[in-house]
């Protein structure tokens, strides 16, 4: 492409960038700068006195400090999911694409059912609550294991084909039984797959909204997502305080993307060229 | 194949020995974790609302009723309007995706001024929480005072209600889905023009075809796999979306923005569980329906090229 057209494009598409993405997001920061007052003005402007630590403040002690709370669950549900969803979904990974059986086509068959199947809610409800799994986070901690299996054993699965097998009858010879084969043989080599499998899950995870209202109702164990719903009604004419938790709830998903832009993209786009 | 072989070499033990080892190193029981959570969690409750679809249920009673809760769903014109909105809103913000998607995969994948930064703005809107996005949407949407309708006005156009208007809300949730969503089909646009041998380009150049006939016959005949991606996860996403509507419109005004998703939270809050349930088969149904259909089409003719 000659010169002046890269710039002329790259120009272009930049100040389109600013108006579309960009606009947004400074609309988010500013208003949680603002005073209760100013900040109920929607207005695109620069804050007249700058409050956005006495918002920040006001947001993390409002309620009995719930969104503290709500910040420490999100993250014990997201790490206990991500943990489990790792270690089981690379076992199934492992195994499937290890040793063709009868048991391939059925498991093939539910992990496809996993990625298209909208989750029956209900019914979801009604079993939790017997076996005394509603409302609690390691009930939902399951959900989302549950719910996050199918794409993690895709991302292992194809992952593992890339090992050779002789890797493993070296370590077999060596007598390893399947358990140190696997923990010790074969996870450290899925080390790339396995950052992919974290850094796309814990975003997932720590934004769901959906699963959090359904299976975790109630002030308890709140979660961030929902802290931002709950301060909706609460906060109606306080813009400056809903903006300042936004912006406080969108930190971790932008520190992730700082230090594993790769990881999120690989694992976002996994199967886009293979088909 | 060891078994036809080892039957003449009956004489070889090792070699016969060593297989069922090897057998044994990927044991079966190793499903048998993630197997017990997906079962319980997910498919028992998927097969239960089969039946649960059926009955008028309190959670501690039933009644069976038959098809009762079907019937209402497609005679009730505000359920039934859940089931047209949903088509509508999966069918266009896929539609959008894969057309801004590959728009803006070709346009990041070209030699332009400040690539890196356009990448990541474009993709960043997909890691940042849904409900965040709506409340912030739905704020620059207000009719008399957002930014949007205020800055259309200093240009002299006078904007819709986008979201109280019943024409354009569903519409203008779209679009909000469409920005928060495109960073996604982009990069998967991205890893599949990147992957298209620069060798077809030259040829083309050397037999003089022009710059659109280089993107009609050789970039979205070979990016299909990236499109059959895009299609299928735009589609499954928003035939299923929930959370964006209810930060936005919560299915109004009226109920012209409601989608299956939305309606099945709205009669479970209302405590009819039954006719919720019915709801979700009523989505898995319709998701099941298109998609697997459609992705036997796309991989088809992935196969005969």
């Amino acid at each position: 492409m000659n010169r002046a057209r890269r710039y002329i494009v790259g120009g272009v598409a930049i100040v389109a960038s600013i108006f579309v993405f960009l606009v947004p997001f400074a609309f988010i920061i500013l208003t949680a700068m603002k005073d209760k007052k100013q900040a109920a003005l929607r207005e695109f402007s620069w804050p007249k006195e700058i409050h956005l630590w006495d918002n920040i403040v006001e947001v993390i002690e409002t309620r009995d400090y719930q969104l503290l709370t709500a910040f420490v669950n999100s993250s014990i549900i997201t790490v206990a999911s991500v943990t489990l969803l790792v270690i089981f979904g690379a076992m199934v990974g492992f195994v499937l694409q290890r040793r063709p059986s009868r048991w391939t086509k059925i498991v093939s068959f539910f992990v496809l059912a996993g990625l298209i199947m909208p989750p029956a809610v209900v019914p979801t409800i009604w079993l939790m609550q017997s076996i005394g799994l509603f409302k609690t986070m390691h009930g939902f901690v399951l959900v989302q294991v549950a719910y996050g299996l199918s794409f993690t054993v895709l991302l292992f699965k194809n992952f593992v084909s890339t090992i050779p097998r002789e890797l493993d009858e070296a370590a077999i010879i060596d007598g390893a039984g399947p358990v140190r084969l696997f923990f010790q043989v074969v996870l450290p080599l899925l080390k790339p797959v396995v950052v992919t499998v974290i850094v796309v899950q814990a975003v997932a995870i720590f934004n769901d909204f959906t699963n959090a209202l359904y299976y975790l109702p109630g002030k308890q164990n709140v979660t961030v997502q929902l802290t931002l719903f709950n301060f909706q009604s609460q906060f109606l004419t306080q813009f400056n305080l809903l903006f300042a938790n936004i912006l406080l709830i969108t930190i971790p998903p932008l520190l992730v993307y700082m230090f594993f832009n790769r990881q999120i993209v690989a694992g976002m786009t996994a199967g886009a060229v293979k088909g | 194949m060891t078994a036809e072989l080892s039957a003449p070499l009956a004489g070889v033990r090792p070699l016969n020995r060593a297989r069922p080892q090897l057998v044994t190193a990927y044991p079966s029981w190793f499903y048998l974790p993630a197997a017990l959570i997906y079962g319980v969690l997910f498919l028992f409750p998927t097969i239960a609302s089969l039946f649960f679809s059926l009955t008028r249920w309190t959670l501690f009673d039933w009644t069976f009723i038959g098809l009762g809760n079907f019937e209402q769903f497609f005679r009730e014109p505000f359920l039934f309007q859940g089931l047209v909105n949903t088509l509508i809103y999966g069918v266009v913000t896929s539609g959008a995706k894969v057309v801004l998607g590959l728009l803006l995969g070709l346009l990041l994948t070209s030699d332009i001024i400040g690539r890196g930064y356009l990448r990541a703005v474009v993709f960043f809107p997909v890691l940042v929480s849904t409900v965040g996005v709506g409340i912030t949407f739905t704020t620059m949407m207000h009719p008399t005072q957002g930014l949007l309708n205020e800055s259309l006005a200093l240009l002299g156009i006078k904007g819709p209600g986008w979201l109280t208007d019943p024409r354009f809300a569903l519409l203008s949730v779209a679009a909000v889905d469409v920005w928060k969503g495109v960073g996604l089909a982009t990069v998967i646009y991205m890893a599949g023009i990147v992957s298209i041998g620069s060798e077809y380009y030259e040829a083309a150049k050397i037999d003089g075809a022009t710059a659109w006939q280089r993107f009609w016959t050789i970039t979205l005949p070979l990016v299909k796999p990236a499109t059959v991606t895009v299609v299928t996860l735009s589609l499954i996403g928003g035939l299923r979306s929930f959370d964006l509507i209810w930060a936005m419109t919560k299915g109004g005004p009226g109920f012209t923005s409601d989608v299956i998703a939305s309606v099945i939270y709205k009669q479970y809050q209302a405590g009819f569980y039954g006719l919720s349930t019915a709801g979700n088969v009523v989505l898995f149904m319709m998701v099941a329906v298109i998609i697997v259909p459609l992705s036997w089409f796309l991989n088809r003719g992935e196969t005969d090229r």
